[in-house]
C-alpha cells in the first residue's frame, strides 16, 4: 500500500509574547489509500495544529518545519499558489463548527458550486450547479434541489455539517481530514454524520483522517490510531491493538476514565490526576511523567521516543513491564 | 417519605416575536407538562438533546424564571410561587452548577472571594467564613493555600470544582447541576464524576444532574428521566431505563452513544434516526416524535401518549411501547447474540 500522506518529524512552533510554544514536537503519521486514521487527545494536544500544518493553514509567524508529502510530494515550503490547488481538490477538510465554516450571506448550493469551479474552470455554471444537487442529495439532503437555493441559516447543524461534506468531496480528494466532525452535533444526529462518513469512504474510497476527543466516535469509524499528548504522539496502531493492548499509561488512563455504558457498577472511574502541562513550561524528559503512576525518576530525564511494542507502538519506557490490559 | 423536590405538570412557553405589538406572537414550546421527583440524598438524571427543555427546566425549579404553569415544591415551598423573601431562604437550600467554568467565574475575583461570596450574601461569612472558605476547597480536592488565586490561573477541571465549593457553600439540601462537565477533557471528567459521587456520600445532598452523555448519566444517577422536545418520555430508575429501554427514543439515543469498542462497535446495528428535532415553535401533533419514529401509526398523530406504565415496569410515553432488552448491552462483545430490535418498516439500520 502507498500512503497518501506521510507526515514525518514535524515540528510546530508559535512566537508568542511569553515565549516560543512548541505545539507539535516531532510527529510521525502515515495515512493509507482508503483508510481512516483517527488521532484522539485532549485539547491542546497538537491535533488539529497538526492538520492544520499539513494543509498549510497556519497563521503567518507560525514556524514548521519536518516533512509533509501528499502522494510522494513535499507540502511543506511549497508555494501558497501550489497549496491552493491542493487544498479542497486533493486533499480537503471539515470542520468541528459547521454553522461557522460556512458563507452566512451566500446560498449553499452556490458555495459548492464556487468550490467546483475554483478547481475546474472548464465545469460551465450550469454543470456545476447540477452537480452541487447532486453532492446535496448523495449526503442526504432531502429535496436537494430546493435545498440548493436555502441559506446556512435555514439548514439545521446536522444539515450544515452534510452540506459541508458534500463540499468537501465535491473534487473527488484523495485525503478528508475531518477534525471533531461531530463534536457540535446531538448525539442521534452525531450517528448520521458518522453513517455519512463511512459511506462517503465507502462509495468515493476517500482517505480519512479523523481528529476527536471521543474514543467512541474513533472506535466506530478509523482502521488505525494515534494518540497524542502534548505535541507528540504517545501511542500509535490498529484500534483493535491501541483500544484493547494500549501500553502508554495516558493512552490507558485515557481508556479507563470513559465511563461505559454497558457499566453497570455505581463506584468511582478511574482518572488520571493533575491536568494537561502547559506547552510554554513543558516537564523534562517524557511530558507525561508528572500524571503518570508508572513514572520512574528517570522519566524525568530521558524522552522516551516511540518505538515498537507488542503490536502498538509506544513512547514510553516501560511499555514492556506494564503489559497488556485486558480491555473492560 | 416525601421527596425533596416533587414537580408536577411544569410548563414554559416563551413568546417568539411576530406580529405587532407581539399580537400574533408565536409561542415556544419550551417544557410541556414535565413531573418527576426527587428524594433526599438522590440523584435525578435528566437526559436529553439540544432544545427537549432540560436546562429550562433546570432554571424553572432553581425559580430563576417564571412558569407558564405548574408545581415544582422544594420541601412543600412552591418555588414558582414563593414570594422574595421565602424563595431566598429556599435558596441557601438549592443551588446550582453551571455548565461553563470559564463563564460562570468572575475573573476579577479571587477564587476564595468567589466561594465566600454566598456566605456574605446570607451573612454567614463573618462567623468562621474564611476557615469554611479554606474546608470547601479541600472538600473539593483542591489546595486551600490557592485561594488568593484568581480562576485563570485555574485548569477548566478546577475551575469546575471551585463552582462546586461555592454550590456547596451554604450546605444546600439539592444541587442543579447543568452540564456540569461536558465542557471539560476527558481525563478530567472523570475526577469530577467521582467528587461529586464522593460529595453526596459524605454530604447526603440531593442532585438534578442535566447531561447529554448517557454513559455519565448512568454512572451517577439513581432515577433517569429522558426528554424529547418538551416532554418527558420515558422516566423510572436507573437500570429499569437502562436495561428495559421502551420508548423508541430512548432505544435510539442508547444505540446512537458510540463505544470505546472497535469490535463490537463495527459489529452492532445502530438505529438511526431520520431528520432532525422538529421546532419547539410548532411542535407535531399528537406524539411529538413521530416524525422521526420507525413505529409511528395514524393514532400517533392524533392522540398523545400518556406518560404511563404500559407493562415495562415504568413509565413510557409510546402508543406502542415495548421493552428492549439491552439495548444499552449491544456494545458489549459478551452479548451480542442478544440484540432485539424492532425491525418494522422504515427503520434504517447500519450494519
Amino acid at each position: 500500500m502507498t500512503p497518501v500522506l506521510e507526515i514525518a518529524g514535524l515540528e510546530v512552533t508559535f512566537p508568542t509574547q511569553e515565549g516560543p510554544v512548541a505545539a507539535v514536537r516531532g510527529v510521525d503519521l502515515t495515512l493509507e489509500a482508503r483508510k481512516v486514521l483517527g488521532v484522539v487527545g485532549e485539547s491542546g494536544s497538537g491535533k488539529t495544529v497538526t492538520m492544520l500544518a499539513t494543509l498549510g493553514l497556519l497563521p503567518a509567524g507560525a514556524e514548521v518545519s519536518g516533512s509533509v508529502k501528499y502522494r510522494g510530494r513535499e507540502l511543506v515550503g511549497l508555494a501558497p499558489r501550489e497549496l491552493r490547488k491542493l487544498r479542497g481538490a486533493a486533499v480537503a477538510m471539515i470542520f468541528q463548527d459547521p454553522k461557522t465554516s460556512l458563507n452566512p450571506v451566500q446560498p449553499i448550493g452556490h458555495q459548492i458550486v464556487e468550490g467546483i469551479r475554483i478547481h475546474h474552470p472548464d465545469v460551465g455554471r450550469k454543470e456545476a450547479a447540477k452537480r452541487a444537487v447532486e453532492l446535496l442529495a448523495l449526503v442526504g439532503i432531502p429535496q436537494p434541489d430546493r435545498r440548493a437555493r436555502d441559506y446556512p441559516h435555514q439548514f439545521s447543524g446536522g444539515m450544515c455539517q452534510r452540506a459541508m461534506i458534500a463540499m468537501a468531496v465535491a473534487n473527488d480528494p484523495d485525503v478528508l481530514i475531518a477534525d471533531e466532525p461531530t463534536t457540535a452535533l446531538d448525539v442521534t444526529i452525531q450517528a448520521q454524520i458518522l453513517d455519512l462518513l463511512r459511506d462517503i469512504r465507502e462509495e468515493k474510497g476517500v482517505a480519512i483522517v479523523l481528529i476527536s476527543h471521543d474514543l467512541g466516535v474513533v472506535a466506530g469509524l478509523a482502521d488505525d490510531v494515534a494518540v497524542m499528548y502534548a505535541g507528540r504522539v504517545v501511542e500509535k496502531g490498529s484500534v483493535d491493538a491501541v483500544y484493547t493492548q494500549a501500553r502508554h499509561p495516558y493512552t490507558r488512563g485515557l481508556l479507563a476514565s470513559v465511563p461505559r455504558l454497558t457499566d453497570t457498577r455505581h463506584g468511582p472511574l478511574q482518572s488520571i490526576g493533575g491536568g494537561a502541562p502547559s506547552l510554554l513550561h513543558l516537564p523534562g524528559g517524557c511530558a507525561f511523567h508528572p500524571r503518570c503512576p508508572h513514572a520512574r525518576p528517570n522519566c524525568q530525564v530521558d524522552d522516551p521516543r516511540l518505538r515498537p511494542v507488542a503490536g502498538v507502538e509506544a513512547a514510553c519506557h516501560y511499555a514492556e513491564e506494564l503489559g497488556p490490559v485486558a480491555s473492560k | 417519605m416525601t421527596p425533596l423536590l416533587a414537580v408536577e405538570d411544569l410548563v414554559k412557553h416563551f413568546p417568539a416575536g411576530g406580529g405587532l405589538f407581539g399580537r400574533h406572537a408565536r409561542q415556544v414550546h419550551a417544557v410541556c407538562g414535565v413531573s418527576f421527583e426527587v428524594g433526599r440524598g438522590e440523584t435525578l438524571g435528566i437526559v436529553g438533546e439540544s432544545g427537549c427543555g432540560k436546562s429550562t427546566t433546570a432554571r424553572l425549579v432553581l425559580g430563576l424564571m417564571p412558569a407558564t404553569s405548574g408545581t415544582a415544591r422544594f420541601d412543600d415551598v412552591d418555588v414558582l410561587t414563593a414570594k422574595p423573601k421565602a424563595l431566598r431562604a429556599l435558596r441557601r437550600r438549592l443551588q446550582m452548577v453551571a455548565q461553563d467554568p470559564y463563564a460562570s467565574l468572575d475573573p476579577q475575583m479571587t477564587v476564595g472571594a468567589s466561594i465566600a461570596e454566598p456566605l456574605r450574601i446570607h451573612g454567614l461569612y463573618r462567623k468562621g467564613g474564611k476557615d469554611r472558605v479554606r474546608e470547601l476547597m479541600t472538600l473539593v480536592e483542591l489546595d486551600p493555600d490557592h485561594v488568593t488565586r484568581y480562576p485563570h490561573q485555574f485548569s477548566g477541571g478546577q475551575r469546575q470544582r471551585v463552582g462546586i465549593a461555592r454550590a456547596l457553600a451554604l450546605q444546600p439540601e439539592l444541587l442543579v447541576l447543568d452540564e456540569p462537565i461536558s465542557s471539560l477533557d476527558v481525563s478530567i471528567q472523570a475526577g469530577v464524576i467521582n467528587l461529586l459521587a464522593d460529595l453526596q456520600e459524605r454530604l447526603g445532598v440531593a442532585y438534578v444532574f442535566i447531561a447529554h452523555d448517557l454513559s455519565v448519566i448512568r454512572l451517577i444517577s439513581h432515577k433517569v428521566v429522558v426528554m424529547y422536545l418538551g416532554k418527558v418520555v420515558e422516566s423510572g430508575l436507573r437500570d429499569d431505563v437502562f436495561d428495559r429501554p421502551s420508548h423508541p427514543y430512548t432505544q435510539a439515543l442508547l444505540s446512537a452513544m458510540p463505544s470505546a469498542n472497535p469490535v463490537a462497535e463495527r459489529a452492532r446495528a445502530r438505529i438511526l434516526l431520520p431528520g432532525d428535532v422538529p421546532s419547539p415553535l410548532d411542535p407535531p401533533s399528537g406524539c411529538r416524535f413521530r416524525t422521526r419514529c420507525w413505529k409511528a401509526q395514524d393514532i400517533c398523530a392524533v392522540e398523545e401518549p400518556a406518560l404511563v406504565d404500559r407493562g415495562q415496569g415504568h413509565p413510557v410515553a409510546c402508543h406502542f411501547a415495548e421493552a428492549a432488552p439491552q439495548v444499552s448491552g449491544l456494545a458489549d462483545p459478551a452479548r451480542q447474540d442478544a440484540p432485539d430490535l424492532p425491525n418494522a418498516a422504515g427503520l434504517p439500520f447500519a450494519p
